[in-house]
């Protein structure tokens, strides 16, 4: 049986001081929670859950991308405020800006114990020029295409990575289509039944 | 061969020779063969088209099938598949063409030598298919090549490539070898190459070649509603 994932932090966070990790709850029916980790500490993370006699994470079954797009939060507030000597009760809206930035998941079964997923989460500074995450395939072999996808769909720079190159696009494109902000090139051609993104796509085209 | 009945009645005479249907007739029944240089020409062409051994996608498992015993493309003169494209006749593109595909097809139809076809099956090789919207796959292979036969299906059965196979054959047969629809390598000013795409930062250089390929017509009026 495989230990909580709180066991699982707890545990990390005693054999490797300096380390904080965070739990992201998942509401859903599946209830698959996962382990936020610090990209500093994420190849001593790995390494301590591949490592460990009880968990033996030894095979990374899946890494995907997540993209998370700047958001905007507008937030109703009531302020009371003194206008002519009378106070009255003002809505006043706020808006405040959270940063966009970029997820890599790691889902990690054992194949000793036959348990898992323990499910990893890194994230980037942001979207732009900080997208620098350290690479698990030094742990994982199976990392290494999986890793190459992403950094070639979403642009997450693996360092450490053996060979990190597009795997799907060619060299020399400069997009990453999985990104929520890609425009895809305007080849669109007419089709008598369009209908959503389609027929926004030929309004678009003109 | 004797008896052909699909011959145009606008050929030139003098290969035309004897289209008089009536007259060959007559002439064969009394033990008389009569044939003329293009018949002979277009019946050996059609009934040795090679195609050339390469797949896409799943299409590709179809054509595989096409060509083994229970629908025995052989029984058309195509069962031998070459490898190189300087032995091949015949293009079937089986399946996805993905952008970064396109160039290595189009350099393969480049290097094989003419007479030369083209068979586009399924729906992705003909529009794009279910990845008409998306961004790395080629909306139809007759962006770059000229394409002969169009086979819808996703993936067509072997019974629909046989068909496009036989529509192919009875292209050759009907091809007229001196007029304005002569094929394309008895036309000196008929283009022996078509450009090869490259690939650019955000999409492939240039997107279509005009020269095989314009986009389809907007209808004047939008389609009316449903009776």
């Amino acid at each position: 049986m495989i230990p909580s994932l709180e066991e699982i932090k707890n545990r990390i966070e005693t054999a490797l001081p300096g380390t904080r990790l965070e739990i992201l709850r998942n509401e859903s029916p599946s209830g698959q929670h996962s382990l936020l980790v610090r990209k500093e500490d994420a190849a001593e993370t790995a390494r301590f859950l591949r490592n460990d006699p009880s968990l033996s994470l030894d095979y990374c079954s899946n890494v995907t991308g997540v993209d998370w797009p700047e958001t905007e939060l507008t937030q109703k507030v009531k302020i009371k405020t003194t206008v002519d000597g009378v106070e009255k009760e003002v809505e006043e809206t706020r808006k405040t800006k959270k940063g966009g930035y970029l997820e890599v998941v790691y889902h990690l079964y054992s194949m000793e114990k036959k348990h898992g997923p323990v499910i990893l989460r890194m994230r980037t500074e942001n979207r732009a020029d900080k997208t620098h995450l350290p690479s698990l395939t030094p742990l994982w072999r199976s990392c290494e295409f999986q890793e190459r996808e992403i950094y070639d769909l979403y642009g997450v720079v693996f360092d450490g990575h053996p060979d990190l190159r597009r795997i799907l696009m060619w060299d020399g494109f400069q997009d990453h289509p999985m990104r929520r902000d890609y425009v895809a090139p305007d080849d669109y051609e007419y089709e008598p039944t369009t209908h959503s993104e389609v027929l926004e796509r030929a309004k678009r085209h003109g | 061969m004797t008896n052909v009945s699909t011959l145009p009645h606008s050929m030139a005479p003098s290969l035309a020779g004897f289209s008089d249907e009536g007259l060959r007739s007559e002439l064969q029944k009394q033990g008389v063969f009569t044939t003329t240089l293009q018949e002979v020409y277009n019946w050996g062409r059609k009934n040795s088209v090679w195609p050339l051994q390469f797949g896409l996608a799943c299409c590709a498992i179809e054509m595989i099938a096409t060509s083994m015993a229970r629908y025995d493309l052989a029984r058309f003169g195509a069962e031998v598949f070459r490898p190189s494209p300087r032995q091949a006749d015949l293009m079937i593109v089986a399946g996805t063409v993905t952008k970064k595909m396109a160039p290595q097809v189009v350099r393969l139809y480049n290097q094989m030598p003419e007479p030369k076809y083209v068979i586009a099956m399924g729906a992705c090789a003909i529009s794009g298919g279910p990845f008409k919207q998306g961004y790395n796959v080629l909306k139809g292979i007759d962006r770059y090549i000229p394409v002969d036969v169009h086979i819808p299906g996703c993936p067509p059965r072997p019974e629909a490539l046989l068909h496009a196979f036989m529509t192919l054959q009875r292209q050759i047969g009907d091809q007229s070898l001196s007029n304005g629809s002569r094929p394309r390598h008895l036309d000196p000013d008929a283009p022996g190459e078509f450009v090869v795409p490259r690939y650019g930062a955000h999409d492939l250089e240039p997107p279509n070649n005009p020269q095989v390929w314009e986009p389809p017509a907007k209808p004047d009026k939008p389609p009316g509603p449903a009776l």
